[in-house]
């Protein structure tokens, strides 16, 4: 894993135009954050009794932590299926998903309601292993952590070659007075440098342990995020309320990952004026069509079982959902399956996108449009509920884009004919654009 | 070599199905939730019920403090004059409504928390701020512990508790049968106390199963012959008896089998022991310990071969 010529910085400005657009959108989404500390939750958002979820824990933590599963199945496939070709791939894979899961985390935090309460979850004699909340709270945590840990190489690798240009300037800039001593300074950033080159080959040593980590939790988190369900037995309707809730979205998240993975690059490749590359992406996209068929036999095995094949095919509002979303991720997989497909960018990109708005449409088919509390009930997200969302998603953005640009995360593009990527952030604003 | 890695995939596939599938198979197939007849309950009947809400006003008298509720303003009246609740909120711990189908057929119908046997909010809490008594089997609830995700909310098959959206500091509020007020003071619940017509009758459930037997068999001709509560949900402490079906009072048809029983299976199978998620890590350490051990003697061997064709 000692491979660090295989990254490189992204050159560039930080603070360029997009960047305070995206500003923006952050400071208006949390305007809205400081009114729901102030007045509550139902001052912002259209939740209700009935409806206790909304789009924050549909979209921000079911879907969203789905998206970032890019790192989840990209680690499978290297480490597992030991592709070695795809580490490159790697980290800004995993940045992406430590953004996608910090701020899942986040947004859980401005969803709950006495969150002042949370550090429950570390007391032992609180603990409730019946509930799949409690499993999912815990893993997701734990894997925010191992994410950090398995995004520190890049990090280190900076650390041990800055001058600290920046620091100084601060120091220079402020008064004499307030500022610290150079030469104490100075020692101590030599310190720190020290330390990142001590604890470097150490971390590397370990590091495919918290890899694998990185892979065990989401396995057990992703489905526990369909368990979370299990219990709403007379609330969600029958198409989707079924024993295999937490087989479906473990499988769900997995071809999720893979046509993320594969819109991300050609959507960068485009806009990076770069070859696409469709060797790896065919190689990637082959695979996508076996897991898809596992997913959609589970599906129809399970509703012939308990007899709600004429409810699928009903053509209600229910059935509409369950068929675009069935549809969806069929269609798009059945393209993959032609060799020639496969070797065409325009129908990789029209596959993957519609696998991962159909896998997206699943989720929120179990957590808001298939879920009925009752009669008088209803349920669409008010405005500022949207831009809290829209907010934490710019928030993402804007964190990819400032990272890349610091650290060696990209792949190295000396491979690819020399040109140089002019920005980055391309492949959280696939997700942006799949939000919308 | 790719189809070897293939059968790897489909292995790690298997591997965490496996413990899945098991759970769904196995699910009904373990011994049956055993109903504990001693704990408290109450008995509605709906057609002695005159509707006065005497019952609504003694639980925001009494536990006002406690539970942090409060009068609810209606449209029509801006001077707050009366409190009118729509519906069960994060101010109103019981309610009472009225359904009418015609002129003379119409029931009066009381809610508030059932004190389910097996209850889904205590199943699904995740940091067991919901609690049920051992004893007394009152489904109750500490604000101190919520860290108010609402789990509990989307769990309960009642849609009893309710959260305060309108608060900062927000909490759930549901029903405790006057744990710390009325229960302790006086030994039972203030709503079964102060009804005027014995509409509600507190007791222990064996008594109030029992009675509403004997109301049902003495006059067959005014009741739907059927407890509810007796078996819904696996059993519930608040029972009902009524003149109506009572899927039109607003009281859902729910199997015999706790919803939480089914989910808790399935939970449990998965992470029984913790030794599926251990043999899931394990498993994965070993495929990419290994993966990366060749690898890296590729690597050495290109390195090798390099060097070779340099000499």
């Amino acid at each position: 894993m000692g491979h660090n010529d295989e990254y490189q910085k992204l050159e560039g400005k930080i603070f360029t135009k997009s960047f305070f657009i995206l500003l923006f959108v952050v400071a208006v989404g949390f305007f809205f954050v400081g009114v729901r500390f102030v007045k509550g939750i139902g001052a912002v958002s259209n939740m209700s009794d009935g409806y206790p979820w909304g789009i924050w824990i549909t979209y921000d933590v079911a879907t969203g932590t789905a998206i970032a599963c890019g790192g989840y199945a990209v680690a499978i496939l290297v480490y597992i299926r030991n592709r070695m070709q795809y580490h490159p791939l790697i980290r800004s894979a995993i940045l992406t998903s430590m953004f996608g899961y910090g701020l899942a985390g986040f947004s859980v935090m401005v969803d709950l309601g006495r969150p002042w309460n949370s550090y429950n979850f570390f007391i032992p004699s609180k603990w409730q292993a019946n509930s799949a909340m409690f499993e999912v709270a815990l893993c997701v945590m734990a894997y925010s952590t191992v994410l950090i840990i398995e995004f520190l190489p890049a990090i280190l690798t900076t650390i041990e070659t800055t001058k600290w240009e920046g620091m100084h300037k601060v120091r220079d800039w402020l008064h004499p007075r307030i500022a610290p001593n150079a030469q104490n300074l100075a020692t101590g950033l030599e310190w720190v440098k020290l330390g990142a080159s001590w604890l470097k080959p150490r971390l590397n040593k370990v590091l495919i342990f918290f890899i694998v980590l990185g892979i065990t939790l989401p396995t057990m988190h992703q489905s526990s995020l369909g368990s979370l369900l299990l219990i709403a037995s007379t609330k969600l309707h029958p198409l989707w309320h079924t024993g295999f809730l937490p087989l479906l979205f473990l499988i769900n998240c997995v071809f999720i990952g893979y046509a993320i993975a594969i819109l991300e690059s050609i959507i960068s490749c485009y806009s990076f004026k770069r070859p696409y590359e469709v060797e790896e992406l065919s190689g990637l996209a082959a695979l996508i069509p076996w897991v898809t068929v596992i997913w959609l036999s589970v599906v129809v095995g399970d509703l012939a079982n308990r007899g709600q094949i004429g409810a699928a095919l009903k053509l209600d509002f229910y059935s509409g959902f369950f068929l675009t979303e069935f549809f969806l991720v069929g269609i798009g997989s059945a393209i993959l399956f032609s060799r020639k497909n496969r070797r065409s960018a325009r129908w990789l990109f029209v596959s993957a996108a519609m696998i991962v708005l159909g896998g997206a449409l699943y989720r929120f088919n179990v957590y808001l449009i298939g879920f009925n509390p009752g009669k008088g009930w209803r349920y669409f997200p008010s405005f500022a509920e949207v831009m809290i969302t829209v907010g934490i998603v710019a928030l993402e953005i804007l964190g990819y884009k400032v990272f890349v640009k610091l650290f060696p995360v990209l792949p190295n593009a000396g491979k690819h004919n020399g040109s140089k990527p002019q920005t980055g952030g391309i492949e959280p604003l696939a997700q942006l654009q799949l939000e919308k | 070599m790719k189809n070897k890695s293939r059968r790897d995939f489909l292995k790690l596939f298997g591997l965490t199905g496996a413990g899945l599938l098991t759970g769904a198979g196995h699910a009904g197939a373990n011994e049956g939730l055993r109903i504990n007849n001693e704990e408290l309950g109450m008995l509605y009947d709906a057609t002695k019920c005159v509707g006065c809400k005497a019952c609504m006003s003694a639980c925001k008298r009494v536990n006002g403090d406690f539970g942090s509720l409060a009068y609810e303003r209606a449209k029509f009246d801006p001077d707050g004059l009366w409190d009118a609740p729509e519906d069960l909120s994060g101010s109103t711990r019981t309610l009472i409504k009225l359904f009418k189908e015609s002129e003379d057929r119409w029931s009066y119908v009381k809610y508030s928390c059932m004190h389910c046997q097996k209850p889904s909010c205590v199943s699904v809490c995740p940091v067991s701020a919901m609690t049920k008594d051992k004893v007394t089997g009152i489904v109750d609830y500490n604000k101190d512990t919520c860290i108010g995700c609402r789990y509990c909310q989307v769990a309960c098959a009642f849609n009893i508790p309710k959260f305060q959206w309108d608060k900062s500091i927000p909490q759930i509020v549901k029903c405790d049968l006057c744990k710390n007020t009325n229960l302790r003071e006086k030994g039972i619940s203030a709503c079964a106390e102060v009804c005027p017509v014995g509409a509600i009758k507190f007791g222990k459930r064996k008594d109030l199963l029992q009675e509403a037997k004997e109301r049902i068999k003495e006059s067959p001709v005014k009741y739907v012959p059927h407890i509810y509560g007796e078996h819904e949900a696996g059993g519930i402490n608040h029972l009902y008896l009524a003149s109506m079906p009572f899927k039109k009072l607003g009281l859902p048809e729910i199997k015999p089998e706790a919803p939480a029983e089914f989910s808790e299976k399935i939970q449990h199978t998965i992470y029984k022991g913790f030794i599926a998620p251990v043999a899931l890590y394990s498993t994965l350490c070993f495929i990419a310990v290994k993966n990366m051990k060749n690898h890296d003697k590729s690597a050495d061997h290109e390195k090798q071969k390099q060097e070779e064709e340099k000499r």
